[in-house]
């Protein structure tokens, strides 16, 4: 039984991580119309930057100049290329993102190198145990900032002007055009949150219990993709079951690994896409996604 | 106000929807056009809304004049905030937001706080239902409903001219009277209108000029009121041969529209 809370608490808090990611995600879809698979790259832009400043500027300055580079990097994505490809097909545009994807990857990939970059958290690689349930410091940390900053982005996405001009555009953009809703902009915003949450994640992805950043944070991330599928691409709350979901199946299915031996080592990494694979069976649209999702 | 220019404009390149049509919306006017399905009716509003762009349309030719601004070089937002907006056609009302979050949207192009407040004040003040059913799913509402919601969301932007895109598309007689009076009102309030209808009746009633669109031409166009009486107009969009319109609405102040929110 403890372990299997142990288990929970670690999956609710990866979980939390991919919710942040995948919120991202889902936004861009929902503002551009495109399914941005330079997010895996966006990510490793912002752990990559947040570790090699660190022994410089120190841990938060690194952090906060690590949040401003993603954001920047995702909002020049959408000004010089998706912006100008706007009536583009859809498929076209998803084949850009990777194209971008690949590029950006590539000279990260180089930069790093073989080595693991350290990102030294102040928090360290400590564990703490709640009532015999062990998680680590940074697992527990992340739990929380992603549970503040998800709070801050559905009451923004409820109440702002942002939220609300996101939510008419994604609906009717020709009637929001109407309205005098610049929808380049609701665009370019949605780009930028999507970097920050993605350089929140990847600040987190790359601790304890994970050595630090490598090329591996990259397929990580990718593992918030299912996380927004399943949950339904044009839902914001879906991104947020799904994230869940994934991060509790990840924790659950390696923390079973003996038992679930015959499943082949290192199943953990795989279940994602196997949970996404059955839900999409099951609901093609995924679990709130709205049905008529035919966007020209 | 408003001047069209001998505009001619063409979609890919190839299909011409509008051919060389003038016209004009003096200021405090309201100006119907008529037309049946390809007349260019809607290709005319998306012209002048900055929306051509949108369904691949092209300017070939003429202007598009909101007094010294060239509205065929500005965009969409741009226009709106020139004071020019343009209710679509078929309401497209954001059916999943609430009531309130559609008129918040309208105000979108409307930076002046006091001017939002008053415009909110205003759409209460024309159509009581959207206040009391302001947290409600824009998408629950009925169809008049809806469309003085898209009409409501319209008027957030404080318009110096209303453009109104088939209002009466799919509405029952009763509320086409209603939403004729409302377009009255609105004018009476000092915005100009530019009504493009299929229903000739309403549009008549309400209108001062009226031009008729065919083929992407203007063929006919004068005072509303004389252009109901000529022997095209009452065989071609009457529907009967010389009765004057049944259904004039008249400019009665909107006392009448209470009736409505049943």
């Amino acid at each position: 039984m403890t372990q299997f809370l142990s288990l929970l608490l670690n999956g609710i808090s990866l979980g939390a991580i991919y919710a942040l990611i995948a919120l991202g995600f889902v936004i861009i879809f929902k503002a551009s119309e495109v399914v941005s698979f330079t997010h895996g790259s966006l990510l490793l832009l912002g752990a990559y930057t947040i570790a090699r400043l660190s022994d410089t500027l120190g841990f938060f300055p690194a952090v906060l100049v690590g949040v401003l580079v993603t954001a920047v990097a995702a909002f020049l994505v959408e000004r010089f290329i998706i912006n100008r490809l706007r009536g583009a097909p859809v498929i076209s545009l998803a084949i850009v993102t990777i194209g971008v994807d690949i590029i950006l990857l590539t000279e990260l990939i180089r930069q790093i190198g073989p080595d693991i970059l350290n990102v030294p958290h102040p928090w360290g690689g400590d564990s703490v145990r709640i009532g015999g349930v062990g998680i680590s410091e940074n697992r527990l940390i992340a739990m929380g900032v992603a549970g503040v900053l998800i709070i801050a982005f559905f009451v923004a996405f409820k109440y702002s002007s942002w939220g609300v001009a996101m939510r008419a555009s994604a609906e009717d953009g020709e009637a929001a055009a109407l309205m005098g809703i610049r929808q380049g902009r609701v665009s370019a915003l949605a780009w930028v949150v999507a970097g920050v949450l993605a350089a929140v994640a990847a600040l987190f992805l790359v601790g304890a219990p994970t050595p630090g950043v490598s090329a591996a944070a990259y397929t990580v991330a990718l593992r918030a993709f299912p996380a927004a599928i399943l949950g339904g691409l044009d839902s914001t709350g879906g991104a947020l079951v799904g994230g869940l979901l994934i991060g509790i199946t990840e924790a659950l299915a390696a923390g079973y690994q003996e038992q679930l031996s015959f499943l082949g080592r290192g199943f953990g990494e795989v279940a994602p896409y196997v949970v996404m694979i059955i839900v999409l069976l099951v609901r093609p649209s995924g679990l709130f996604g709205t049905k008529e999702l035919t966007r020209v | 106000m408003l001047t069209v220019d001998s505009l001619q404009v063409t979609y890919g390149g190839a299909v011409e929807a509008v051919r060389g049509v003038s016209m004009e919306v003096p200021d405090g006017a309201v100006v119907a056009v008529l037309g049946s399905n390809g007349a260019g009716k809607s290709t005319l509003l998306r012209t002048i809304s900055g929306t051509l762009r949108l369904h691949r349309g092209r300017v070939d030719a003429g202007s598009v004049r909101l007094g010294d601004l060239d509205l065929t070089r500005r965009d969409a937002g741009q226009i709106v905030r020139a004071g020019v907006v343009q209710v679509p056609e078929g309401r497209r009302i954001f059916g999943r937001l609430t009531v309130e979050e559609n008129l918040r949207a309208g105000g979108m192009g409307n930076r002046d706080r006091a001017a939002k407040a008053e415009a909110v004040a205003r759409v209460h003040d024309l159509f009581p239902v959207l206040r009391e059913r302001a947290g409600q799913r824009a998408g629950l509402l009925s169809g008049g409903e809806q469309q003085m919601l898209a009409i409501g969301r319209a008027l957030m932007a404080s318009p110096r001219l209303l453009l109104l895109d088939e209002p009466s598309l799919g509405l029952a007689p009763r509320v086409i009277g209603q939403i004729g009076e409302v377009v009255a009102e609105i004018n009476r309030q000092g915005t100009a209108v530019l009504l493009v209808e299929q229903n000739a009746t309403m549009a008549l009633g309400v209108a001062d000029r009226a031009y008729v669109l065919d083929v992407g031409k203007v063929s006919l166009s004068g005072n509303a009121r004389e252009l109901a009486q000529t022997d095209e107009v009452q065989r071609l969009y009457l529907g009967h041969t010389g009765d004057a319109p049944e259904q004039r609405t008249d400019r009665a102040p909107l006392r009448s529209l209470s009736r409505w929110s049943a």
